[in-house]
């Protein structure tokens, strides 16, 4: 794989005023990049701003503070309406609730088409009809399906309609948020295989958000763990489940459960509580081991370190 | 162990525009005194419907039971008028929904909500039963539970939300608890907390819990035994041990395949093709033939019996025939089944003692 950078994200804060007085900080100062070829897998319980941070860096909403950088150019700040269309065209949303992302007033042809007739991409409606049927071949559907509308197909089959008006505007990244967690068991897998197909045959980069860890190891090749707004820890996604260092991560690995019934049997659960956290001082991202990446203090850090010496 | 509830040959059906659906079609299994027994399955496949039966929750018009019988303690509920099952509802059976935003009513304070059993079924006075309910948030795990008891559900988060839930539906010691994707909704940590909670009460209580999920990692936490649904039938049922590591049945076989498990490296999952099959029109033969890629030619003509593996594990598929022909699982499962052969020798007895 290349390791040239897709994607950087500098100390990007996204603060919601909630009244006169009240902001939440949904996310608050996190930095990562993203390479080009892979997955980056973004975990976290719910209200934790992983979703937050999906659509930030999408411009679904505006940053508070801080940088992304797609292919070098900034994503945020101003920009002339062409540059815009442009940027879109780059990069794509698959959104987790199959039920609410498509319009059911339009036909799957026009919602695949939609980002087509925007960027221009089709010159005759012939090559618009076409490119359609190929791109609903490309995920699984046939042209038949093309003059439906969205509530004729079951859950599985709309997040296949999303995937494919995705791909419409051949993006280079792919932010798909919760893609499968609105699916049933056997249809999830389903659609995984058919995300990691697409990404070997088109080179597509995805930054994937989701809270199922087992799955979220399986497809991702580096994973951050968010908490409170900031991502507490960030390595590859073998390093991070054979060694985690932050005591929250270790909670969420020892709550998942396993389709193993001795292993469940002897779990033990450990849990997280914040209060033990060093507070002498402002906690920094430091590297413990070469991109395996913890959010500690100078204390917490020679204790990773000596701990990790000892594994 | 005595049986609390045996359900046989059950049938429901949904009288819908488009026809009859047949919902469940002849669904058979029993429940122990104090064991936990999930059920999974997609949606559709009518776990839900299943259980809501045993509750009568199941609103007629459109629906119906067309015919079998669910024994409650030798009673038979199919035949209990609306006032018979008022006084079990809540009191014998109670039940744990989904979705924790809305099983509770927003315009009532939580203490009321969990009051309201109490009074109706145990007729304690208000000031008992108020107390009674603190005690109740206490054991459920709600920190201030004195003062909690008098607000509002919009106060509480998710997981607090479901603890309520839970609380209510145990005011009463319930003999048989089911517990519908109590924990789908909730982040991992919190859907621990839960599971445990769950499990330490069950010890004190002694209940039966039927356990509804899809989600298999949660069925091999908190299950004694596990029936698969598909299509409105239990095609396989058996312990935990039996289904997780010597599975008989290609359904069965394609859910353990299509989750991944935290060492697993494999370049692709094994996915069910396919989706499930529109109940209006149930295909001739095995409803899962057509998704199954071991089907055999009388599948698709005949439905299979229910063929018994061990005194403990019964499963639906013809591949059991004694003229059928030797058929390999995925390498997922045979390394599942290796597990098996390692630890075969630990069996029920040591069930529901987890650390």
């Amino acid at each position: 794989m290349s390791k040239e950078k897709l994607l950087e994200v500098k100390n990007l804060k996204q603060h919601f005023r909630t009244g006169r007085h009240s902001v939440v900080k949904a996310v608050d100062g996190i930095s990562f990049d993203i390479y080009e070829g892979e997955t980056f897998g973004l975990v976290g319980e719910s209200g934790c701003g992983k979703s937050t941070t999906g659509r930030t860096i999408i411009r679904l909403y505006n940053a508070t503070d801080g940088e992304v950088k797609f292919q070098g150019e900034d994503v945020h700040g101003k920009k002339s309406a062409k540059d815009l269309k442009k940027f879109n065209r780059r990069m794509q949303m698959i959104f987790q609730d199959p039920y609410a992302s498509l319009n059911p007033r339009m036909t799957v042809m026009d919602i695949i088409a939609e980002g087509i007739d925007i960027h221009g991409l089709a010159d005759s409606q012939e090559a618009r009809k076409k490119r359609v049927y190929d791109l609903l071949e490309t995920v699984g559907l046939n042209k038949e399906h093309a003059n439906r509308y969205p509530h004729e197909f079951s859950g599985g089959q709309r997040q296949r309609i999303g995937i494919a008006r995705a791909l419409a505007v051949d993006p280079s990244f792919i932010i798909a948020d919760e893609p499968i967690s609105a699916l049933d068991v056997s249809i999830q897998a389903q659609v995984v295989n058919l995300m990691k197909k697409l990404q070997k045959e088109n080179n597509l980069t995805y930054l994937f958000i989701a809270h199922d860890l087992s799955m979220v190891k399986y497809i991702s090749d580096r994973i951050g763990v968010m908490y409170f707004g900031r991502i507490v820890e960030l390595a590859d996604s073998d390093e991070l489940y054979a060694n985690p260092m932050h005591p929250y991560t270790k909670s969420l690995l020892s709550a998942i459960p396993l389709p193993d019934p001795d292993y469940e049997r002897n779990r033990i659960r450990t849990t997280y509580d914040p209060s033990q956290n060093d507070t002498s001082e402002e906690p920094e991202f430091r590297e413990v081991r070469p991109d395996h990446w913890v959010l500690c203090t100078t204390k917490e850090f020679e204790h990773y370190k000596k701990e990790y010496a000892s594994v | 162990m005595e049986n609390i509830l045996e359900v046989k040959d059950l049938n429901i059906s949904f009288d819908t525009y488009g026809g009859e659906v047949k919902a469940i079609r002849g669904v058979s299994f029993d429940l122990k005194k104090g064991e936990t027994l999930a059920i999974v399955g997609e949606s559709g496949s009518g776990k839900s419907v299943t259980t809501r039966a045993i509750a009568r929750l199941i609103p007629s018009p459109p629906g119906r039971i067309t015919s079998g019988e669910i024994l409650f303690e030798g009673k038979d509920l199919v035949k209990a008028s609306e006032k018979q099952m008022q006084n079990i509802r809540g009191k014998d059976i109670s039940t744990i929904f989904q979705d924790p935003m809305t099983s509770l009513n927003p315009t009532m304070k939580i203490g009321n909500q969990i009051m309201e059993g109490l009074i109706k079924h145990q007729k304690m006075p208000r000031g008992q039963a108020k107390k009674r309910t603190v005690e109740l948030l206490e054991l459920v795990g709600l920190p201030n539970a004195s003062e909690r008891v008098d607000q509002y559900p919009h106060q509480f988060s998710g997981g607090q939300r479901q603890r309520v839930v839970v609380a209510i539906a145990l005011a009463c010691n319930p003999k048989i608890l089911i517990a519908d994707e109590p924990t789908t909704a909730l982040d991992v940590t919190i859907q621990a907390q839960i599971l445990e909670l769950m499990k330490d009460i069950q010890k004190k209580t002694d209940s039966s819990i039927i356990f509804i999920t899809h989600d298999l990692g949660v069925v091999a936490n908190v299950a004694d035994r596990v029936a698969v649904m598909y299509a409105g039938k239990i095609v396989e049922i058996g312990t935990v041990d039996d289904i997780f590591y010597n599975p008989k049945h290609p359904y069965t076989w394609g859910l353990l395949g299509s989750m991944p498990t935290l060492d697993s490296n494999e370049e692709e999952l094994v996915a069910i093709p396919g989706s499930p099959p529109d109940m209006l029109k149930p295909p001739k033969g095995d409803a899962f033939a057509p998704r199954n890629e071991y089907a055999l030619e009388i599948d698709k003509v005949q439905e299979p019996p229910m063929f018994k593996v061990s005194e403990t594990h019964y499963a639906a598929t013809w591949l059991l025939h004694e003229y059928a022909p030797d058929i390999e699982p995925p390498e997922a499962v045979k390394k599942r089944m290796k597990g098996f052969a390692k630890t075969g020798t630990i069996r029920t007895s040591e069930e529901g003692e987890k650390s």
